[in-house]
């Protein structure tokens, strides 16, 4: 079972190697909204899903976090990719595979998948 | 309505996070003698007026300004009244709030509590500068995750760099699974 003193060793390999990470202005943020509406239909899966793999994949210039209500309930789950100096891209009804997509696609190719985008829904 | 328990938990949890807690200890036990299930989510944020308090169970209140409901609150305490089971809010402006849910444990129409570990992980990971105590009990066996023991261990070292984040989640799968011993909720 795991210990705290398993803690103290990863410290101890860590402590020379922690980088200051950046949260300037070059930073892609990508926000999944964590509200009522986001959890129950499905946001946590996405959350995780995309925070390992912006982990897993190293990409050091995005930062995922998360929002409450972005008053769009029946998109959820939506993520919303924040890239400096370009348009908000709102991704809506989201899972985890799709995100993983918006991953490969968007954040590692720069290329905004359309598909998935709230452009593409009809909105009454 | 929620599929899982868990994602009540993580919801409700979020109005900890709102009113700006700095600790939030959240307790899953099981209690196969008396047949309960009991969650409760304790915190020192900045709580509630009496008044409040009745009309967070109410759907049509909400401190949010996007939509004039607010579903968290009513939808846990439905899952818990659903099951033949209990639901209080205790809640003290400026000292905090203790929301408790009591299931029936094998009601047909409990929910599974669904993956707590992920909605810990998630919370912590979130919610860097708050801290948890998580207890997750089976009759008397139980494991506690106290993220202030982490923090003296780790100092400068975020929770969310890749080693520590894996580290909390292999933290909770192992020690659920030692103190579950086969039993599943």
């Amino acid at each position: 079972m795991k210990s705290l003193e398993e803690l103290k060793a990863i410290r101890d390999k860590m402590k020379n190697q922690v980088g200051i990470r950046a949260e300037d202005e070059h930073q892609t943020r990508v926000v999944v909204g964590m509200a009522t509406c986001g959890i129950a239909s499905g946001a946590r899966p996405v959350l995780t899903a995309l925070s390992n793999a912006v982990q897993e994949k190293d990409l050091s210039n995005v930062m995922v976090t998360q929002t409450g209500c972005i008053g769009l309930c029946q998109y959820e789950p939506i993520v919303e990719v924040m890239e400096p100096g370009k348009e908000k891209v709102t991704y809506v009804k989201m899972n985890p595979d799709k995100a993983m997509e918006v991953v490969e696609q968007h954040l590692i190719g720069g290329k905004v998948v359309v598909k998935y985008t709230l452009a593409q829904e009809d909105i009454k | 309505m929620m599929t899982e328990l868990s994602l009540n938990v993580l919801d409700v949890a979020q109005n900890s996070v709102r009113a700006e807690a700095t600790l939030i200890e959240i307790t899953v036990a099981a209690d196969t003698g008396k047949d309960t299930l009991t969650i409760t989510i304790r915190d020192n944020g900045c709580g509630m007026t009496e008044e409040q308090v009745q009309s967070v169970e109410d759907p049509f209140f909400t401190t949010r300004t996007t939509r004039k409901v607010g579903l968290g609150v009513p939808f846990f305490k439905m899952a818990a009244l659903a099951t033949g089971g209990e639901f209080s809010i205790q809640s003290e402006p400026q000292a905090g709030t203790l929301v408790t849910a009591v299931f029936g444990l094998s009601h047909i129409d409990r929910m599974p509590l669904g993956d707590i570990n992920s909605t810990i992980h998630t919370l912590i990971q979130y919610n860097p500068t708050i801290d948890f105590v998580y207890r997750y009990a089976v009759d008397d066996r139980e494991f506690v995750l106290d993220t202030r023991e982490f923090r003296q261990i780790l100092g400068d070292i975020p929770f969310d760099s890749p080693e520590i984040s894996a580290y909390i989640s292999e933290y909770l799968e192992e020690n659920q699974d030692g103190v579950n011993m086969g039993f599943t909720m």
